[in-house]
């Protein structure tokens, strides 16, 4: 088994009397691209400021590269990025990669960092007046200025565009195909398919799954299949049922096989609709089947 | 050593292209001198220059406490002030860069004082005094920068503003600023001594003119120097960012 780079054990965290993460593990080791998948208010930003060393845990322990990310020696190999665009917005775009980069070893040159996220034409602009896309793009390339050995990325494509959006795909896969690690936290399961190897679930400040893409897909990948019908038969692959103003809304993982089993029948049914579910009600149906009845019933 | 020059240069690149908070901490010290110095202590050589040494110190304090105190209370609401935070680098190199860079502003806010007390007053220096004097500057700015820091790390920047500004005033009345040495009303005089102000314009005042400084008064400074530090870092080790409840 290769290096572990990050780890949580046991971790807690409150803020005042919310517990955003509540007993949270989680490894990274040396070359693992870790998508981390929750819903907004599910722990994730929190869960990163733990491990860049930005907060401290209430209870537990992390480890970034074998330390304490709390002391600076640990966070030589660390790469992030600021949260919200948020830059030093009267230097240019050339000085906050020089500033950064002071602060490391050997430095990737400026002209290469910039380079390889076309911000080239950019280096004599002050970064408040930069576009979001822009300033996110900067942002990313900051991650990436020390020649760092791990990666962690908060919600990194929220308000890029689609081009923007695959360049920067396309430099956390070349650095992951270097063998860099990464720990990328996103609300959309796309982008994680799109990059990561494995997917942890966060919802509630809880690890709720660790798993593969494909287990993970099957298991949020929940579709609402919604329909008005007086009576309905045994049905494959509902997770969960609810009734709403005479209409009837099926949480299934196989919207095909529920609706050809729905049609065999030969139940009459009317205004069917299939829509893919928001990550927000696939996390209630996780939460319900481990076992919280509770928070089925918020739904 | 280098990340401390590499922060003071980038922190001072940020106030300087914004040139009008330059002109701001340069205008109130050299209004005050207008005011209240030239009219009333300029005619007289040794009151003039004693006004002004208390003027400086005045204007020490109000430069590093506001600069630092709401500077770096501003700045840790901004995400990229905790990203910095997860560089490979201690408290120490941002401290000492900012410490370096607020120095270089409050000597540019000085010039004026220096300029107007030369050309509008009677108060005279020596060469000699005058290099005595410049090195007391940087020590009295310390204390005020590290209580800035403290204040700055501790509270949002609302309730550092609002600190600021009811610290600086009872310390620069209690701690004899306002009136020649000595002079002061007579509560003032036994309070001033335990005040930082007051250990920073003894040390000014013996440094421009000839005047024997209260030992207690410079005990006390260099206490609250120590004080002052501590808290600072304590302030700074738990600060997490901006926080909601």
């Amino acid at each position: 088994m290769s290096e572990i780079l990050a780890r949580a054990e046991r971790v807690s965290r409150r803020y005042g009397d919310v517990l955003a993460l509540n007993d949270v593990d989680l490894t990274v080791r040396a070359g693992e691209i870790v998508g981390l998948l929750g819903p907004n208010g599910a722990g994730k930003s929190t869960l990163i400021s733990l491990l860049v060393g930005h907060r401290r845990p209430s209870a537990g322990r992390v480890e970034l590269c074998g330390g304490d990310p709390r002391d600076p020696r640990y966070r030589r190999w660390l790469g992030t990025t600021p949260q919200e665009t948020g830059l030093a917005a009267t230097l240019r775009v050339g000085e906050v990669v020089d500033y950064v980069a002071a602060h490391f070893d050997r430095p990737v040159g400026r002209a290469e960092l910039l380079d390889r996220f076309s911000l080239s034409d950019l280096v004599g602009r002050q970064t408040g007046g930069l576009s979001g896309g822009q300033k996110r793009r900067l942002a990313v390339a900051l991650a990436f200025a020390g020649r760092p050995r791990i990666v962690l990325l908060d919600e990194p494509t929220t308000g890029l565009d689609v081009a923007a959006r695959q360049a920067l795909w396309d430099a956390i896969r070349v650095f992951g195909a270097e063998g860099g690690t990464v720990l990328l936290s996103s609300h959309y399961l796309a982008e994680v398919e799109a990059l990561a190897g494995r997917v942890v679930v966060l919802g509630n400040g809880r690890v709720l799954a660790d798993d593969t893409v494909p287990a993970i897909r099957s298991l949020v990948g929940v579709s609402r299949v919604s329909l008005t019908a007086a009576g309905l038969p045994d049905l494959p692959g509902v997770v969960a049922t609810e009734q709403d103003e005479g209409r009837t809304h099926l949480l299934t993982t196989d919207p095909d096989a529920l609706v050809r089993a729905l049609v065999l029948a030969g139940t009459p049914f009317a205004g069917l609709e299939i829509r893919p579910t928001s990550l927000e009600e696939a996390f209630l149906t996780i939460t319900a089947r481990a076992g919280h009845p509770a928070v089925a019933a918020a739904a | 050593m280098s990340l401390v020059l590499t922060s003071a240069r980038y922190d001072l690149l940020e106030t300087v292209r914004i040139p009008i908070a330059l002109v701001g901490s340069a205008f109130f010290p050299a209004a005050s001198m207008l005011f209240f110095v030239v009219p009333f202590a300029g005619d007289e050589p040794a009151g003039a220059t004693f006004a002004t040494a208390s003027m400086l110190v005045f204007s020490v304090m109000v430069s590093n406490l506001f600069r630092y105190g709401i500077g770096v209370s501003e700045e840790r609401a901004q995400p990229w002030e905790p990203y910095t935070r997860t560089l490979p680098a201690g408290p120490l190199p941002r401290f000492a860069g900012r410490l370096l860079s607020g120095l270089v502003i409050m000597l540019i806010s000085l010039v004026p004082v220096v300029l107007i007390a030369a050309l509008l007053t009677e108060a005279t220096i020596t060469p000699a005094r005058f290099a005595l004097a410049s090195g007391a500057v940087f020590v009295t700015a310390l204390p005020f920068a590290l209580m800035g820091f403290a204040v700055g790390y501790a509270l949002p920047s609302k309730a550092a503003l609002v600190v600021c500004q009811l610290i600086f005033f009872p310390l620069a009345f209690g701690g004899g600023l306002m009136s020649a040495p000595g002079q002061a009303p007579g509560f003032v005089e036994s309070l001033a001594p335990f005040l930082p102000t007051r250990g920073a314009a003894e040390l000014m005042w013996a440094s421009v003119g000839d005047y024997p400084p209260h030992p207690v008064a410079l005990g006390m400074l260099a206490v609250w120097t120590v004080a002052l530090g501590a808290l600072a870092v304590w302030a700074y080790r738990r600060d997490e960012g901006r926080r909601f409840s």
